[in-house]
């Protein structure tokens, strides 16, 4: 019963994502790429969290926080070169 | 001209990097029983550095942690190196290595193993190499 609940959040989750990949491919303007592209990290956070329920280890614990912090410091970096077109910047202005 | 302000971006950046630094350094301590080890855990405090890069600008980080990060390459291979060299010391061959228990006060029993300094090894010089590179692309601009 718990492994039809979990392939079925799996099933949902590729959904998901199979509609933020929409997104990313029309999407009109650069910061809607990027948004769609942290939400599937987050979607890939939560599919990590559910296969390693349905695989019954935990090895994979390590993996979800990896990949949360991959994506905030991405999308932190892809913010950052859309506002001031630089990443890292020389000097700061104050 | 306006202006840019980054209050939320450095007030965050500030807490969020501890929680990086002793994620990478459990990283490299784990890394003997469970997934973890020197490279990850390099790569981790490699982009912990590179946040505070990011939010806080090149100048002021340069003051705060004035580090050579090329000179991590030849201290990390070194490392990794006497840990060869040290196994001809009791004639054994080469990268061989050993473990023990030791009883440390405050953690009980653990199990201590020479395959730890190579660890430190790679994980200095995968920082190293990381931020040379982030940083010297970083470094081609303009302004």
């Amino acid at each position: 019963m718990t492994e039809i609940m979990l392939i079925t959040a799996l099933v949902l989750f590729g959904l998901a994502s199979a509609i933020t990949l929409v997104r990313i491919i029309i999407g009109p303007s650069l910061p809607d790429r990027i948004i769609a592209l942290d939400m599937i990290g987050v979607i890939l956070v939560s599919v990590v969290a559910v296969i390693s329920v349905l695989l019954n280890t935990k090895a994979f614990l390590e993996v979800i926080l990896i990949l949360a912090i991959l994506a905030f410091i991405s999308t932190i970096a892809f913010a950052r070169y859309i506002e001031r077109g630089v990443v890292i910047e020389r000097k700061r202005n104050r | 001209m306006y202006k840019p302000n980054d209050l939320i971006l450095r007030t965050t950046t500030s807490i969020i990097v501890f929680i990086l630094l002793g994620f990478s350094i459990y990283l490299l301590l784990a890394g003997h029983n469970s997934p973890g080890g020197g490279f990850i855990g390099g790569l981790m405090t490699a982009s912990a550095i590179l946040l505070l890069y990011i939010s806080y600008g090149s100048k002021a980080i340069e003051k705060i942690l004035p580090i050579n990060y090329r000179l991590l390459i030849p201290i990390g291979l070194l490392i990794a190196l006497g840990t060869g060299i040290g196994s001809f010391f009791f004639n054994v061959p080469f990268l061989s290595q050993t473990f023990t228990y030791v009883q440390i006060p405050f953690f009980g029993k653990m199990e201590l193993a020479t395959a730890m300094l190579f660890d430190v090894g790679v994980y200095v010089t995968v920082l190293g190499v990381t931020l040379t590179i982030i940083l010297s692309i970083s470094r081609d601009q303009k302004s």
